[in-house]
């Protein structure tokens, strides 16, 4: 028998079962180019619009002519929460095509191991996807990001964790209600995106939608992206409140999601997985 | 010291909604035993081993595998020791048959993967084919590669359902052999679900024989041939499918 399995296998939380779902999904990218063409393709289309939007609004609207790349970086970092989203969703509707999830879920695989390492690919597809745009918003529109420093790396890990957020929802619903929910995947978080206040301050919005949008994280995001580049501060109680509502969404998504398992195993969801 | 079952199943029973798919079962599987589970279409057999698994709750009873309750926190602690193979059961088709090996092999913890799965490989038969996707199989091939699956963490037990359907009566016979001789060597107790009569005759020492969600016969082939007074299996089998419920037994 071999003893180190029982051993490694028990524990709570393991690396290598979380490696093993990335390397799943990590060989089908290798051996899929136009699985990697799609993940930079919407996201550089997205950015090509905005900037060349931005170079007409530029001269005829005094707000976009204070901060040149505000819409550029606008369509970025929200492309960050979509890819998030999608890359999270993707990976786990790919066991669901493969009719496999089943089989992962009667290993020593734990929901929470699964759900790293939907998030792990999440990042590393957002990541392919967002390169390759925002090195051509400098080359075209001389428009660079990565000018925004720091502040950044705020933005990006806030709207990754929102759009995990969307991901986990869908991933629970389509866990409970089959490939027929499949569709929550690709349009859900576009219900998000008028509240989100990504191309306009948030103030623009019916006070009763502010209320809404101020109940969800990007909109402090896209807010405290507006204040970096037309006020030049980094605003820490617009980070710090998405910071917070993206735990408790996140810990509220989580336990959905597990809850969704426990009522997967219940109904034996695992056995007839599918449409 | 009285040994623990491999599998302890008491008082089994699985409700969906108001049909009764597994009622009120209970039986034992000890370490090295090799028992066949038979019954028709809709008999409870795959729903018990999903149980087994704990894939699928049951509605009321209790199963231990190895010691440990499946239902409850127990269950983490008995997987890495216990594995399933179908052929009803997919592995993602873009990977190659050593992709999902080292996949399924990492999950399971196993150090030196590689070389493990080169061994199952060579005994299975599958070492032309490790280079090849999972869409590109036989169904032969992809049988064995689901049990090479099944056999990565060397399990102390192994649940099986139908492992030989659709299978020529070669490649059949090539894997009733490897299991025959890795249930002999390994000590694994098997629980193996089948249509096959023949194929449990051969493998099983103890069949058990599931209609409606319920066990209405069980004992070694001898056994339940001399109690039903028929010269095969099959013969035991329509007897007891075709008898109204109440008189199968």
């Amino acid at each position: 028998m071999i003893e180190h399995v029982t051993r490694v296998a028990q524990s709570r939380f393991a690396g290598h079962r979380v490696w093993a779902i990335m390397l799943r999904h990590l060989y089908v990218m290798r051996t899929s180019w136009p699985r990697i063409l799609e993940m930079a393709y919407w996201p550089t289309v997205q950015m090509l619009v905005w900037g060349f939007a931005s170079q007409f609004f530029r001269e005829h609207s005094s707000w976009v002519a204070q901060a040149g790349g505000v819409l550029i970086g606008a369509v970025l970092l929200w492309e960050v929460m979509f890819r998030a989203n999608l890359g999270f969703s993707l990976s786990f509707l790919e066991e669901m095509w493969a009719r496999n999830l089943g089989q992962l879920y009667l290993t020593p695989l734990r929901p929470h191991e699964h759900i790293a390492a939907l998030t792990a690919m999440s990042l590393i597809r957002t990541t392919i996807g967002l390169t390759p745009p925002s090195l051509l918003a400098i080359a075209l529109y001389s428009f660079n990001i990565y000018d925004l420093g720091l502040p950044l790396l705020a933005f990006f890990a806030n709207l990754m964790i929102a759009g995990w957020c969307v991901g986990l929802f869908t991933a629970a619903l389509v866990l409970r209600f089959g490939l027929g929910a499949e569709s929550l995947a690709w349009v859900l978080i576009f219900g998000l995106a008028p509240i989100s206040g990504i191309y306009y301050p948030i103030s623009v919005l019916p006070e009763w939608v502010q209320a809404i949008a101020y109940a969800l994280p990007p909109a402090y995001v896209f807010e405290g992206m507006r204040a970096v580049m037309f006020d030049h501060v980094f605003r820490w109680d617009l980070f710090g409140a998405a910071l917070g509502l993206n735990a408790l969404y996140f810990s509220a998504f989580v336990l959905f999601f597990l809850w969704m398992v426990r009522v997967a195993r219940e109904k034996g969801l695992f056995l007839n997985m599918g449409e | 010291m009285t040994e623990t079952p491999a599998i302890l199943v008491t008082d089994l029973v699985k409700d969906y909604g108001d049909v009764r798919a597994v009622d009120g079962i209970g039986f034992t599987v000890a370490p090295g035993e090799v028992v066949g589970l038979l019954g028709g279409n809709g008999a409870g057999k795959t729903t018990t081993i999903s149980m087994l698994l704990g894939l699928l709750l049951p509605t009321a009873g209790r199963i231990e595998v190895l010691g440990g309750d499946m239902t409850g926190g127990a269950r983490f602690a008995v997987l890495p020791r216990m594995n399933f193979a179908s052929p009803y059961v997919n592995l993602p088709y873009r990977l190659t048959v050593f992709q999902n090996l080292k996949v399924y092999g990492l999950l399971y913890g196993i150090k030196g993967i590689d070389a493990r799965i080169r061994g199952l490989a060579r005994d299975l038969d599958l070492e032309p084919f490790l280079k090849t996707p999972a869409r590109k199989l036989s169904s032969g091939q992809k049988t064995r590669v689901t049990l090479a699956k099944a056999l990565l963490n060397e399990p102390e037990v192994l649940l099986l359902d139908e492992p030989t359907a659709s299978l020529d009566p070669d490649t059949g016979d090539f894997v009733r052999a490897y299991l025959e001789t890795y249930a002999r060597e390994s000590g694994c107790a098997i629980l193996l679900a089948s249509h096959n009569m023949q194929e449990v005759e051969r493998l099983c020492g103890r069949i058990m024989i599931m209609k409606r969600g319920r066990i209405h016969a069980e004992g070694s082939p001898a056994d339940l041939a001399r109690r039903f007074g028929r010269a095969s299996l099959e013969e035991i089998f329509l007897d007891i499918a075709r008898a109204p419920s109440e008189a199968a037994s």
